[in-house]
């Protein structure tokens, strides 16, 4: 585990039965998770394992189907819009593409949200954006626009925009997705140090586990919607649980299929068959 | 064998026809709320701490008027003249060509004006609203302003509904005057009348409402586009392909949509 967590009885993020369906898709079937204050926990789980539909449910970008999802003690489901608004102010995201307005320069987008939500003037904002841009080590960039950065810088950009507000709660989706080992390494120490300066608690999803194992207190595992284990990095890397090894190792898993389903994946109709698994 | 293959074929079309008919309904209805979704930021975005800001009017009343000013004008004379033509070389077969300045000031300012304007910002800003927001969704950066609790529609869209408002009915206006003043020079020269007398007739000829007719058409244009150009941009799938297709389509149903509204307005208003 890594040093500089401050775990708390007082979950700030706590999930409920979570389920997320979209039409007859279940994405999630019922997750029961908290996130203490000051940790960084890692989401990890392989593709499709329903890992950025959870994020979208706690950013509040999503209603969830059912269940609970508590965010520094509010409830999202019963939230009013101005709630709403506020607790966002203390939320901040890094999307995995960095998602700055283009038609904004690096300095513009790291200000948009002091100059929607406070009163600050042109000055103050700017030396705000620069001290920030200092943080995540792009001083000088302001002026850039973002297609002029290159993935990492686009990355740590998103990192500064996200924490102008001196967030409580930071989100970072995917942040080591198409990064070299070396950039990617570099945004897993401004994770930490991000955790250490500002005490923020921090939720990255991820599937890259040399970086989950980096930066992480504590994991959760998802699988096909469903919460494989959460446990701290040692406890991940000793568990038993076949599937959870089978994603460290990198291993595909022998799938075995009911034939009746596989022929009706197959055909687009339901056949009745005694035959063996395949 | 036969007669099954074909009732599944009949069965998948109207299946296909009732899920495009639940389609075009729901998208109908995404206008219309955003639409609604706009007027309630518009006057109640100050009291959450989010008004429009002025500065996006006025960046997207540059982008969507004034840069059009060249080639509305372009066309707004060449329609001017052409009307000039058509109608001289119509009404010559009943020798009454010095009648024309009655055709060619009402045809463009209830008709042409406001349906080329249209038409034209349908390509020029319609297309460039649903790839700009198209874009945005496939970056996430829609996602990105939710979260920084900054209303999308607030930010995005009411300032260019506000623009278009402004701006269509304004160029409307001067495609009115070009569209005249063009059609006036080819007459005068045609027909061999002063541009003075000419603009008399032009004025004998029309009454305020026709031109508010004009301009009244051209705001219902203005609301078409925007919200046809958000709502395609808003649900664009699949990367920077489907951008391309939602900016297509957002062109093809604005024009539609403004040449059927056009058909309609001039229905009603001409029932008295």
């Amino acid at each position: 585990m890594n040093s500089g967590a401050n775990p708390s009885p007082q979950p700030v993020i706590k999930v409920r039965d979570l389920v997320k369906s979209y039409g007859p898709r279940t994405i999630l079937k019922g997750i029961d998770l908290d996130i203490f204050e000051g940790e960084i926990m890692v989401i990890m789980g392989g593709s499709g394992s329903g890992k950025s539909t959870f994020l979208r449910q706690i950013m509040a970008l999503e209603q969830p189907t059912s269940g609970i999802v508590e965010i520094l003690g509010q409830d999202l489901g019963s939230m009013t819009m101005g709630e709403m608004f506020d607790l966002r102010k203390r939320m901040g995201v890094a999307f995995q593409g960095g998602a700055l307005i283009s038609s904004m320069t690096v300095g513009e987008n790291i200000m948009l949200p002091l100059s929607e939500h406070t009163r600050l003037d042109a000055k103050t904002m700017e030396i705000m954006a620069r001290l920030k841009l200092e943080v995540v080590d792009l001083a000088g960039f302001e002026n850039l626009r973002p297609n002029e950065l290159s993935g990492g810088m686009l990355k740590r950009a998103a990192f500064a925009r996200a924490i102008i507000m001196d967030p409580k709660l930071l989100f970072c989706d995917e942040p080591s997705a198409g990064l070299d080992p070396v950039v990617s390494a570099g945004l897993d120490e401004l994770i930490l140090r991000l955790r250490e300066a500002m005490g923020i608690t921090i939720v990255v999803v991820t599937h890259e586990l040399d970086s989950a194992f980096r930066i992480a207190d504590r994991i959760t595992v998802l699988d096909r919607g469903n919460i494989l284990m959460t446990g701290t990095v040692e406890e991940v890397k000793n568990s038993t649980n076949e599937r959870v090894q089978n994603l460290l190792n990198r291993r595909t898993e022998e799938e075995i299929l009911d034939p009746a389903e596989y022929l009706a994946r197959l055909t687009g109709e339901r056949i009745e068959t005694d035959g063996p698994a395949i | 064998m036969h007669d099954e293959s074909k009732q599944g074929g009949i069965t998948h079309r109207l299946e296909s026809i009732g899920r495009n008919t639940v389609k075009g309904i729901e998208e109908v209805g995404y206008a219309g709320s955003l639409f609604g979704e706009s007027l309630f930021w518009l006057f109640a975005g100050p009291k959450y701490k989010q008004p429009v800001r002025i500065g996006s009017v006025f960046a997207q009343m540059m982008e969507v008027g004034v840069r059009a000013v060249p080639i509305v004008g372009v066309l707004a004379a060449t329609v001017g003249v052409m009307l000039a033509i058509q109608g001289i070389y119509t009404l010559r077969i009943f020798g009454a060509e010095t009648r024309v300045t009655l055709g060619i000031a009402l045809s463009i300012t209830r008709e042409f004006a406001s349906l080329i304007t249209g038409i034209l910002v349908a390509g020029r800003s319609g297309s460039a609203l649903a790839a700009r927001l198209g874009t945005m969704t496939i970056n996430q950066e829609i996602d990105a302003l939710k979260v920084m609790g900054i209303n999308p529609v607030r930010f995005l869209v009411v300032p260019s509904l506000i623009a278009m408002l402004i701006m269509v009915p304004a160029l409307t206006f001067f495609a009115d005057l070009t569209g005249l003043l063009a059609a006036g020079l080819y007459v005068s020269a045609d027909l061999d009348i002063s541009l003075a007398a000419y603009f008399d007739d032009v004025i004998e000829a029309l009454k305020v409402d026709d031109v508010m007719h004009g301009l009244a058409k051209s705001a219902i244009f203005a609301v078409l586009i925007t919200l046809i150009g958000v709502a395609n941009g808003a649900t664009v799938k699949g990367g920077a392909e489907g951008v391309g297709r939602v900016t297509t389509r957002a062109v093809v149903q604005s024009i539609a949509a403004i040449i059927v509204t056009d058909m309609i307005f001039a229905f009603i208003t001409t029932r008295h």
